[in-house]
């Protein structure tokens, strides 16, 4: 092996790890500026996709599989909490000791409860100050709730999800 | 309408760039091999097949696994630690398996190493949903941090190596707790940060000095976490084991999260005072500390650096105290390096004591030159820039903290290990992120990066969209 070889070949790894750094630095770009535009065509197709989806018959629920695992949180400063749903009654609220705290100015202590009672999920108002919301309706009493309605605490929006 | 906050990180999986980029890296790994082998022996190393099938397919399984289990992860986070854990085991097959001495160490073994901090990684990042529930245990994090720190302290157990006692004999193999424990500390410091941040940030007393302000003094009870990890950073670990590598590391990590929980630079300044001042303090005392200083400050006076003369008398300070051969060798090394290094197998780090360590750092300098270890410093630099994006993104206050800690841990860590190499800062026992030989640093990188991935893919995971969008929200305002 020749050392002018050596030297090259020594020049062009130092040269490839530049690149690698140089690369890992483009992967970065995408924070700065979002995605390249050809990405966005693609995502455009998908989203496409993704809204012919629901189109397709919704599959008979069957048994277990149509029940809640999960709370989520789809509005507010919390948007995207998820809590996987136990036997254990769900606190919502501002305090510390609430199952789910939540920052929110126009909740309570202990604004809301949700538990479960005989397999179905039900939701009640501990005497909130600005009350729970089901839908638009206000809560007076103990309601049960199904997947995917929407229960509005102050600005947070919860939701039960399979 | 929406404006998405600026800390947003796009909604984008990019795990193909994630492939390509981990792929590249594996490629790298295997050019620095064939680099190492053709400068050295004149002939491709022949056992080039072997490693690159074991570490690319371990590459290549982590990449599935995070595209199956953790989708929304950062995608840089896989090949940097890819790259920094390839190039160290290259350096270690050109140190060892390439001069056919494996007596101290081998490539292989770290690659066997590696294979299983990957599947510790593994577990982590599929175990671990949630990494907010490790807010519920933050005394029992202390507690266990503590025990892990003073396990090398009991005898019988401890083991003292190159004069620091970090490890503990397990029989079967040794360990270094202090490299776990420091991610116990970060959670700890994280849970405890949450609940007391507004007290340590609001409640002062102002130092004046005239009309002029001059500090704001946090009040005495608020001080005990501080008084507490200055205790034992420098109490236990400085003068007890003979650690400060690790005491820096902790105290440095404990100082920026602080700051990150209270934005008060007061903070800052009452730790760093407190901290030197000790050093400062017991230097006079403690015999072991102040040969550390005298190596370093004063690496070039023949008798610390041992010459033949030095070393004929029975007397001089490096046959009775310690010497400062290794610190000054590597900073040769990194001399004889310049700017585009001797190449892989073409430089002499074996004169370096204890080179596959920490000063595998000086091996880097002397064969791949300023431009090759810049890119390592690179790689580390952006590990930590994507951990700091990490906690931007991140919405709970928990995981801002776990992940602003465990980047800084990294950071520090790095840090520590390069400035004792380059004589910035007394030589210390810490080990360069992923890189240097052993397995308890690597197998602690490789959790803290899972902690990282686990933390990035629940924060850039966009919120679920409502299924009945029942208009705006009501406001009742009063």
């Amino acid at each position: 092996m020749s050392d002018l070889t050596l030297m090259l070949i020594r020049i062009a790894f130092l040269c490839v790890l530049w690149l690698f750094v140089i690369m890992a630095v483009g992967v970065i770009r995408t924070d700065l500026l979002g995605p390249a535009k050809s990405k966005s065509k693609r995502s455009k197709r998908s989203e496409e996709r993704r809204t012919s989806a629901p189109a397709r018959p919704a599959r008979a629920p069957r048994g277990r599989r149509n029940e809640p695992r999960s709370l989520v949180v789809t509005k507010g400063p919390l948007a995207g909490t998820s809590l996987n749903l136990t036997s254990q009654p769900i606190v919502i609220g501002r305090a510390n000791d609430a199952t789910l705290v939540i920052n929110d100015d126009y909740a309570s202590g202990r604004h809301a409860r949700i538990f479960s009672d005989e397999g179905r999920w039900v939701v009640e108002d501990l005497g909130s100050t600005n009350g729970t919301y089901l839908g638009q309706q206000r809560l007076t009493r103990p309601q049960p709730i199904s997947v995917g309605q929407p229960i509005r605490i102050g600005k947070t929006v919860l939701e039960l999800r399979k | 309408m929406t404006t998405e906050a600026p800390t947003q990180l796009p909604p984008v999986k990019r795990r193909n760039a994630e492939l390509v980029m981990t792929v590249f890296a594996v490629a790298l790994t295997l050019f620095a091999m064939v680099e190492a082998g053709l400068t050295r022996n004149g002939e491709m190393p022949a056992s080039l097949f072997v490693y690159g099938v074991l570490f690319g397919g371990l590459a290549l399984l982590a990449h599935l696994f995070i595209r199956f289990f953790a989708p929304w992860s950062d995608p840089l986070l896989l090949p940097l630690a890819t790259l920094l854990n390839g190039l160290g085991i290259a350096m270690l097959w050109r140190l060892f398996e390439a001069t056919g001495d494996t007596s101290r160490g081998s490539a292989l073994d770290q690659l066997i190493l590696t294979a299983a901090s990957m599947a510790v990684f593994a577990a982590v990042v599929y175990f671990l949903k949630e990494p907010r529930t490790l807010q519920r245990y933050p005394y029992i994090m202390a507690l266990s941090a503590v025990v892990l720190l003073l396990l090398p302290a009991i005898p019988g157990l401890g083991m003292t190596v190159n004069g620091a006692r970090q490890w503990i004999n397990l029989g079967v193999t040794t360990l270094q707790p202090s490299e776990f424990a420091k991610i116990a500390l970060v959670i700890f410091l994280a849970g405890y940060m949450v609940s007391k941040r507004d007290v340590m940030a609001l409640a002062s007393r102002q130092i004046k000095v005239g009309p002029v302000k001059v500090l704001d003094l946090p009040r005495a009870r608020d001080t005990a976490p501080m008084a507490v990890m200055w205790g034992f950073c420098i109490i236990v670990l400085v003068i007890l084991m003979n650690d400060l590598g690790t005491s820096l590391m902790l105290f440095g990590t404990f100082l920026a999260m602080i700051y990150v929980a209270t934005h008060r630079a007061n903070w800052l300044v009452i730790g760093l005072t407190a901290f030197f001042g000790a050093c400062a303090a017991i230097y006079p005392f403690v015999p072991h500390f102040r040969v550390r200083m005298v190596t370093w400050l004063e690496a070039f006076r023949p008798d610390v650096y041992c010459t033949d003369e030095a070393m004929a008398n029975p007397d001089s300070f490096c046959n009775t105290l310690g010497n400062s051969q290794q610190l000054v060798q590597g900073l040769f090394a990194l001399a004889e390096g310049g700017m585009t290094g001797t190449g892989l197998g073409g430089g002499k780090p074996g004169y370096v004591p204890e080179v596959q360590n920490d000063f595998i750092f000086a091996a880097f300098g002397e064969e791949l030159g300023l431009a090759g270890i810049m890119v390592m410093l690179l790689s580390m630099a952006l590990l930590v820039e994507r951990g700091m994006r990490i906690a931007l993104a991140s919405k709970e206050l928990f995981i801002k903290m776990f992940a602003s800690g465990i980047s800084f841990l990294i950071a520090f860590q790095t840090f520590v290990v390069i400035g004792g190499v380059t004589r910035v800062i007394p030589m210390t026992g810490a080990t360069i992120p992923f890189v240097a030989k052993g397995g308890s640093a690597l197998l602690s990188s490789w959790i803290m990066l899972a902690l990282l991935m686990r933390m990035s893919n629940n924060a850039r995971k966009p919120a679920p969209q409502a299924i009945q969008d029942e208009g705006a929200t009501q406001v009742i305002s009063r």
